[in-house]
């Protein structure tokens, strides 16, 4: 994962609200919800890199470069397997987040 | 709780508007008989004014934007507002009559992203529905588009309004949307014109009809249920709100005035004059509806139904007051448990008190003459 770029899938649809991210899945309507810290690594989801992202949260929260990087590793893989979050070799255009 | 009530629920307590109707025009290729609407275009907002009310919509946190019209394929700019707003992140929901729909048009709906499309049908046969929407070959356009759509993977809901033309139809449509694996979705109410005129209102399917369909298992599931008397009155829901209408939604028509619903038509402000957040946050009339409770209904309140009814603030509205019964949905609640309504008796106990005061009067007259 850490030389593939990752992004928010293209049909989802996403909002804040009160600190936390609502995202729908085109398809089925089904309602994911992502608390504060899951949040962040969604706006940083524009196409950046692994190492990228765990050195932003590592910036926003105290925590170690490890710790931000095996979160996050852990994180993406969820979202990727429930088709929030995709991952491709090439990077994509930055999206507005 | 589920995410989607809990998602309400937060909305709600936050005041944040999670879903907007949108009419992108009035204007329509279909006449039909029901309609609400008149059809001229009195000064559509511009493509321009759109992306910008878009971008203040998502700021505000609307998440579910509904285009509807009109017919919205009559904008020329539809698909460069409805890529804004996939842009912008919005769930879009799409009301059409679809008869402008092709393959390219479903091809290109399903590239932006498009969550649902509903589509206005009124009966299986084309005399009928053809006859509703004074278009001859309606029908037929419409399901041509409803395949299009489906072959793209669309989700497409057949919305099937009951008029007294087309009450037997229903079943049939059903079967339809079965056929062409679509959702169905039933409305028996026909609500007044937006201008207050009432006469389409003789459309409304009788009340032997409304039974029928309140009694449908395909429609509402387990009827017992859907038809049990209402619970003893519980003193928290008199704490309750009658729907989301200027809570968690509102409507802005073609021409950016805002009201609580679609079906609710009390001006709240203008797009064009006020930032959307202000009209929304600011607005008298917003908060007047918002501040309004079951305890807080001079009729209603005292009703066996008011917990469950399904009271619609805005049809009470345009019957006169806001905080008054909703003569159809009354109708709803009595067809569905058989109990009459505290709106109903109200309705009743007007004319009858009319009644003893002219016939009291001659008596009084007599005796003083005598």
């Amino acid at each position: 994962m850490s030389e593939q770029f990752i992004a928010r899938g293209p049909t989802l649809a996403y909002r804040m609200l009160g600190g936390e991210t609502i995202i729908m899945s085109a398809g089925d309507s089904t309602l994911f919800s992502l608390d504060e810290v899951g949040s962040f690594i969604w706006q940083k989801a524009d196409g950046r890199t692994l190492d990228s992202i765990a050195a932003d949260i590592c910036e926003e929260y105290d925590v170690t470069p490890e710790v931000a990087r095996r979160d996050a590793e852990e994180f993406v893989a969820a979202l990727v397997s429930r088709g929030l979050l995709v991952l491709s070799q090439e990077q994509p255009v930055r999206e507005k987040s | 709780m589920s995410l989607f009530q809990d998602l309400n629920e937060k909305a709600f307590y936050l005041g944040v508007p999670l879903s907007a109707h949108l009419d992108l025009t009035y204007r329509c290729n279909e006449r039909c008989d029901h309609c609400y609407l008149d059809h001229d275009d009195k000064g559509e907002m511009t493509t321009a004014e759109i992306f910008g009310l878009l971008d203040q919509l998502a700021n505000a946190g609307v998440l579910m934007l509904t285009f509807s019209g009109g017919e919205p394929f009559l904008r020329r700019d539809l698909f460069e507002i409805i890529a804004r707003a996939r842009a912008l992140t919005f769930n879009v929901k799409l009301k059409t009559n679809a008869v402008m729909i092709r393959e390219a048009q479903a091809k290109r709906l399903r590239e932006l992203g498009v969550n649902k499309v509903q589509i206005s049908v009124y009966s299986h046969r084309p005399e009928v529905h053809d006859a509703i929407t004074r278009v001859p070959g309606s029908l037929k356009r419409t399901i041509g588009a409803i395949r299009f759509l489906r072959s793209q993977g669309l989700n497409v809901t057949l919305a099937n309004v009951l008029m007294r033309y087309n009450v037997h139809d229903g079943p049939e449509v059903q079967k339809l949307a079965r056929e062409l694996d679509a959702k169905y979705t039933l409305d028996p109410t026909i609500t007044p014109m937006m201008n207050g005129d009432t006469s389409v209102l003789s459309l409304r399917i009788a009340r032997d009809d409304l039974a029928n369909v309140v009694r449908n298992p395909d429609l509402v599931g387990d009827v017992d249920q859907f038809c049990a008397p209402p619970s003893p009155q519980d003193e928290t829901a008199m704490d309750d709100v009658p729907c989301s209408a200027g809570h968690t939604s509102c409507y802005i028509s073609p021409y950016g005035d805002v009201y609580p619903c679609v079906q609710f038509p009390l001006p709240c402000g203008n797009v064009r004059r006020e930032r959307f957040i202000d009209i929304w946050k600011n607005s008298a009339p917003m908060n007047e509806v918002r501040s309004i409770r079951l305890r807080d209904l001079p009729t209603c309140s005292t009703c066996a139904h008011g917990g469950t009814c399904t009271r619609c603030p805005g049809l009470a509205y345009m019957e006169g007051n806001m905080r008054g019964p909703s003569s159809a949905d009354c109708e709803k609640s009595f067809v569905r448990t058989g109990i009459v309504t505290a709106g109903m008796k109200a309705k009743n106990a007007g004319p009858l008190i009319g009644l003893v005061q002219i016939a009291a009067a001659p008596a009084v007259g007599a005796g003083g003459t005598a």
